[in-house]
């Protein structure tokens, strides 16, 4: 139900966002969704890719600082009101959202979901039914 | 020959006939230095001949000799032989002012490399070792020091240099290392390069030995390397002016480095008032040597702070053991009053199983508050959260404030971001100074 998500340290440093993503475009890794939160110090920058382990594995052996989590990938429709709905299933469910970030297009939207307690989310996930992205399907995105 | 000892008779001679030993080689040493300017024109002033040696006691008469004397007589001016004698020269660069030049004979270079053959081979090494020395070479004792103690072992030695990590592993994997010489940075610097190759040292290499010396380390360094590499580490002391590496190294015990008594009067004296300490006591060690015919050194101050283990080591060696450097009198600095050393730092960040090895003191003037900031490479961490991270650099913060006395500023960095060091890993920038 859950899949992974890249997690790389990112010093605040000029240029240094564009090194890694340009590293990870060489390696014809295609980025789904990035995010990129940060203190005054550091980021961290949070990638969905096409090949998670093949990404994670590249970027270990440039001795870049990642590390993989598991999160939450929710189909929904992308009409207006669909994303605070899911939003609300969970709020309703006593669960925290530690943070999230979605994608969509036209007819499909995705959002990322990391829950405080992951076990509490996929019972929610079963009781109403949501639709979760498995890995194998990332690269059809 | 495949005893416990390489040199019997010297490694466990009595302390009574060692003593003797160093008598006499002392007499011949102040009679050999009085052959060169420097010495001539110092011991003159005092009166001081090699009659003047009646006990190891009076050792005490004679001067000390410092780097300064060193610099200031540069390059020859303690030659104590005609410069066709000569068949090397080692130098070691100083921050500041001439390089400190040390020139050796023939038999010099053959006592230095039997010493450092008699180090190698009390931590188990022998003929059939393959051993890769990955010290810088050049006008560093490191190099060609090492290697010449390998060639007299009889092992098959890998001068494989400092830097170039994937060339290094390459030699290991393809020629079957089973000893590496390194300065500890460069050896956890290694573990990383190996870990990311996806290769475990532990298992996919015949790694068992590993020679750390060069700069000062803590007991975490130590067992950090030995549980990465999946080896025995053994601590090693040398400095260019008493010829380089092999002056003391420790035994499989692991508690102390054994000096090599036979080559070096060992003293131990308060850096201040310059009075002898007991053994026990930590001060400045001061070094006489007692085999060395060109550039023979009396009382030379090496500024290492240690101490000399009392007791017996249970190796059956008599020749004493160093402590493990307290640090150098002179990478203390100072800040908001406190006394400070590296060496204290680093025991702190080498507890944190998420750091890694590199890591970066900075002393910055900040309106007239000196402000000491840390920088530390993350290693393999939870990066997800930031939560994390932070009560991180908190808890790194909390512990160095208990050792230090001083609140240091802590940035967690990225892998590698530091600057990498070939030779000696710079951990100190004090930017005072260039004010
Ligand atoms: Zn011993």
């Amino acid at each position: 139900m859950t899949i992974n998500q890249i997690s790389v340290f990112v010093e605040n440093k000029f240029g240094r966002l564009n090194e890694i993503l340009s590293f990870l475009s060489k390696e014809n890794i295609r980025i789904v969704a990035a995010t990129v939160a940060d203190t005054t110090e550091y980021g961290i920058l949070r990638l969905i890719t096409t090949n998670q382990h093949k990404a994670f594995q590249l970027l270990k052996a440039q001795g870049i600082s990642a590390n993989l989590s598991d999160v939450l990938a929710i189909k929904t429709d992308p009409s207006a009101g669909k994303l605070s709905e899911t939003v609300e299933i969970f709020t309703k469910a006593g669960i925290s959202i530690e943070y999230m970030y979605c994608f969509s297009d036209k007819s499909n939207g995705v959002v990322i979901i990391r829950p405080n307690n992951m076990d509490a989310a996929h019972e929610v996930i079963r009781r109403n039914s949501l639709n979760c992205l498995v890995e194998s399907e990332l690269s059809e995105l | 020959m495949d005893g416990t000892y390489y040199q019997p008779e010297i490694e466990t001679m009595s302390r009574k006939d060692l003593e003797a030993l160093q008598l006499e080689r002392l007499k011949w040493t102040v009679a050999q230095a009085l052959k060169s300017p420097f010495y001539k024109k110092r011991f003159g002033e005092k009166g001081i001949t090699a009659d003047s040696i009646q006990s190891l006691d009076d050792l005490r008469k004679l001067p000390f000799t410092t780097k300064q004397d060193l610099r200031e007589n540069y390059p020859f001016g303690l030659l104590a032989v005609d410069k066709k004698e000569l068949v090397r020269l080692h130098s070691s660069s100083g921050t500041t002012g001439n390089p400190t030049v040390i020139c050796h004979t023939k038999r010099d270079i053959e006592c230095w490399a039997n010493r450092v053959a008699r180090c190698f081979y009390m931590v188990g090494l022998r003929d059939t070792d393959v051993i890769q020395n990955s010290s810088g070479y050049g006008m560093f004792t490191g190099g060609l020091g090492i290697q010449a103690g390998i060639e007299w072992l009889g092992a098959l030695s890998i001068p494989a240099a400092a830097g170039n990590s994937l060339r290094q592993i390459k030699c290991i994997m393809d020629y079957g290392t089973t000893a590496i010489h390194a300065i500890p940075s460069y050896a956890l610097r290694l573990a990383d390069v190996f870990e990311a190759q996806g290769i475990d040292p532990r298992k996919d290499t015949n790694l068992r030995v590993f020679i750390i010396g060069a700069e000062p380390h803590t007991e975490e360094t130590r067992r950090k390397i030995e549980e990465r590499f999946g080896v025995k580490a053994y601590n090693n002391f040398g400095m260019t002016e008493m010829s380089g590496p092999g002056v003391a190294l420790e035994c499989k015990e692991q508690n102390g480095m054994h000096i090599w008594e036979d080559s070096y009067i060992v003293e131990i004296v308060d850096p201040e008032t310059l009075e002898p300490l007991p053994d026990g006591e930590v001060g400045e060690l001061v070094l006489t040597t007692l085999d060395r015919e060109g550039m023979p050194l009396l009382r030379y101050r090496t500024r290492d702070l240690t101490r000399i283990l009392t007791g017996k080591c249970p190796c059956g060696r008599t020749h004493r053991r160093l402590d493990r450097m307290k640090g150098r009198s002179d990478d203390m600095f100072i800040v908001k009053g406190v006394n400070i050393f590296p060496m204290q730092i680093e025991k702190i960040l080498m507890k944190f199983s998420e750091l890694g090895s590199n890591y970066l003191i900075t002393i910055q003037p900040v309106d007239n508050n000196d402000e000491l900031i840390v920088e530390v490479e993350l290693g393999d961490v939870k990066t997800d959260d930031f939560s994390q991270l932070q009560a991180l650099a908190k808890e790194i913060t909390r512990q160095l404030k208990d050792e230090i006395l001083v609140t240091p500023k802590v940035k967690l960095v990225e892998r590698g971001s530091l600057p990498q060091s070939e030779g000696k890993a710079v951990r100190v920038k004090d930017l005072r100074k260039l004010i």
